[in-house]
């Protein structure tokens, strides 16, 4: 009983201690946010009890309570920013999705030949480019879309997105495919449906909840990347991991202005996490299992 | 070859009627050509106008772009009027297979050509086809193998953030209240931003005069917590910071291996009286063998691609410490406008790593082998 007793003092505490590891830097960046210069320089930890809040990096932003209804440029440049990532994420992760999900069917379904390369070589080649590290593409594709005229367009973004998450979604979809017992499509078969049909009609629904995670992961991964969007875009396609980096690295930083931005880029992640944890923690967890 | 295809038969077999008109197939082959021959004609038009050997053509190589999706349409629809069914099947992997020859292939085979090109952005001579002398200068270049150099400490890094994440997930998968509420803060780090974190943590939290990180070091005895100046300490910063967003990676997939593990074997191990120690040393870890793999494997190629924290919060500093191949890589090309040397050495880093997964998965399957 007594070993019993200190073995769950020590889970609890290691949980407890990686629990505050965790979430600190999402607390003291939102406290930052409230605080004033004198309130920064000197470290305080606690609102109310330490400083007194202020509205200061929001209002900065124009969305704190008093500054939501007037004209306000740093907030359109937000907003657009904000509006930009949430475009170019959901539509690379849909093509993606919709790409990817179909290949993994034909490839756990029927047997392919081009020339040499045959199903595992062609699973091979689509999961291959995860290896893929995107400093070695971002040139030639730079070079390319100059060419295309491509560069700083919503279009010439998704596209390279698409690319960087495919290779996910075939990975994820793949498993889950093959978890579908082949009979029900063979059943549809013999009632006369076509391959396409059966595909939509009878495999689509069974799936949907792996689609669901491959889609919300290959979302999330667009959201946060910053590396391809930093050399493509420039301003009219710039998304909100460059906007918030560009202010980093500009001499003067504000810090309740950065506390305040910084939170907003995360915000929408860390509601997701909150409500759609079941999916994402499915989606990662799908290639684990399998080994 | 009819007989082999017949051989190896598809897992979901269909019966397809087979006969096609010769009219139809016809009608396909048409198809492809004359949109290939659409396309052709659009890219001489153009490179004839950039030579400046015609005087009309197109802004820019657009209208190239539609000709080759107009012609990749026109392919894919053709397979289905040549082939009926086993046509529709190959639309199932077709457009992926497209979609990746045109944008890694293409300018892939363009970067292995810059790549032995003096291309500086600043200059004004353009390119120059130079043969080996990027590769000449990679091999002098101490800054270069410094970054290899780095990227091999971070990678040995992922060990003990794997150690770490193997823990908690075992905790995790204990008996213990509110494992809802641990699994989804666990996750959190994960979600941010790499560029956010870069803020967050590099910037603020270890700012050394009011960082709180700094008070609690100097709390700790520490009189001059600076976590920046010197190389090693800004090394293994750097590696904190990494470690922090992608340690709730491991420990999902880690977790999703401990909840698959066979109750009846650890039931039986129980009743037999083996305490936590002998269970996890001779039970746990053996079985749990591929997932671990799996998961370190993946974790790597994601270490691999390090480079948005260290762009932002170090640049590759104090000397070139802290720097990754893709943080190098991106100042040569930035700072110097370096790019035919940069592409060289960003396809030396792929040949590197391609070369390295390649053992380390051999050597897994192996030791794997050897295990079952």
């Amino acid at each position: 009983m007594q070993n019993n007793l200190t073995e769950k003092i020590f889970i609890y505490s290691v949980l407890l201690i990686w629990t505050f590891i965790c979430l600190f830097p999402i607390y003291w960046t939102a406290t930052t946010s409230f605080k004033t210069a004198a309130s920064v320089t000197q470290g305080l930890l606690i609102p109310w009890l330490d400083f007194e809040p202020a509205w200061k990096g929001w209002k900065n932003l124009g969305l704190s309570p008093d500054t939501i209804f007037t004209e306000s440029n740093p907030r359109e440049e937000f907003l657009a920013r904000f509006f930009n990532t949430a475009l170019i994420s959901s539509c690379a992760s849909g093509l993606a999705v919709i790409m990817g999900s179909f290949a993994a069917y034909g490839l756990s379904r029927f047997n392919y030949k081009f020339g040499f390369m045959r199903n595992p070589d062609i699973s091979f080649f689509f999961l291959s480019q995860l290896i893929l590290p995107p400093v070695v593409l971002a040139l030639p594709v730079l070079v390319l879309y100059r060419e295309l005229d491509l560069l700083d367009t919503h279009i010439g973004m998704i596209l390279i997105y698409t690319l960087t998450v495919l290779p996910i979604v075939i990975w994820i979809m793949r498993d889950q495919f093959n978890a579908v017992p082949i009979e029900l499509e063979e059943a549809a078969l013999v009632d006369g449906a076509t391959v396409w049909g059966s595909f939509f009609k009878i495999v689509l629904p069974i799936v949907l909840p792996g689609i669901a995670s491959a889609f919300i992961l290959c979302l999330i991964l667009c959201w946060n990347e910053y590396f391809l969007a930093a050399l493509i875009t420039s301003t009219d396609a710039k998304t909100m991991p460059v906007m918030v980096a560009s202010q980093i690295s500009s001499q003067s930083i504000k810090w309740w202005n950065m506390a305040a931005i910084s939170l907003a880029l995360c915000f929408p992640l860390i509601v997701a996490a909150i409500f759609l944890e079941r999916y994402i923690v499915k989606g990662m967890a799908a290639g684990a299992i399998k080994g | 070859m009819n007989e082999i295809n017949q051989m190896e038969r598809d897992p979901l077999y269909v019966v397809s009627p087979s006969y096609i008109s010769p009219k139809t197939k016809r009608f396909g082959k048409v198809l492809v050509w004359s949109a290939f021959f659409l396309m052709a004609t659009i890219g001489i038009i153009q490179i004839l106008y950039n030579l400046e050997k015609i005087s009309f053509g197109f802004k820019n190589w657009r209208p190239l772009l539609y000709s080759y999706i107009l012609w990749a349409i026109a392919i894919g629809y053709s397979r289905v009027l040549i082939y009926g069914e086993k046509g529709k099947r190959n639309l199932f992997i077709f457009p992926a297979v497209m979609f990746i020859i045109s944008i890694v292939i293409f300018p892939m085979l363009f970067g292995l050509y810059i790549s032995f090109t003096d291309w500086n952005l600043s200059s004004l001579d353009g390119r120059k086809f130079n043969g080996l002398d990027n590769f000449y200068q990679m091999v002098s270049d101490p800054y270069y193998w410094n970054s290899l150099k780095n990227m091999v400490y971070y990678i040995l890094a992922v060990l003990v953030e794997f150690a770490i994440a193997f823990l908690l997930a075992l905790l995790l998968n204990s008996q213990i209240k509110g494992r809802k509420f641990f699994r989804v803060v666990f996750l959190i780090p994960l979600m941010l931003s790499p560029v956010a974190v870069s803020w967050m943590v590099g910037k603020s939290m270890l700012e050394q005069r009011f960082g709180p990180v700094a008070n609690f070091a100097r709390w700790l005895g520490w009189e001059t917590p600076t976590f920046f100046s010197s190389p090693e300490i800004a090394r293994l910063t750097m590696m904190c910071m990494d470690a922090w967003t992608f340690i709730p990676l491991m420990i999902i997939m880690l977790l999703a291996g401990l909840q698959a593990l066979p109750k009846e074997v650890l039931e039986a191990a129980k009743v037999d009286g083996a305490n936590k120690w002998t269970m996890f040393k001779n039970i746990i870890f053996p079985i749990m063998l591929p997932v671990s793999l799996t998961t370190l494997v993946i974790r790597i190629i994601f270490k691999l691609k390090l480079a948005d924290i260290i762009i932002i919060v170090t640049a590759g500093g104090p000397g070139g410490a802290t720097d990754s191949v893709t943080s190098f890589i991106v100042r040569e090309y930035r700072d110097r406008s370096n790019v035919g040397y940069g592409t060289l050495l960003s396809f030396v880093y792929l040949i590197l790593i391609i070369i390295f997964m390649t053992v380390l998965i051999r050597f897994v399957n192996r030791w794997l082998q050897r295990a079952a």
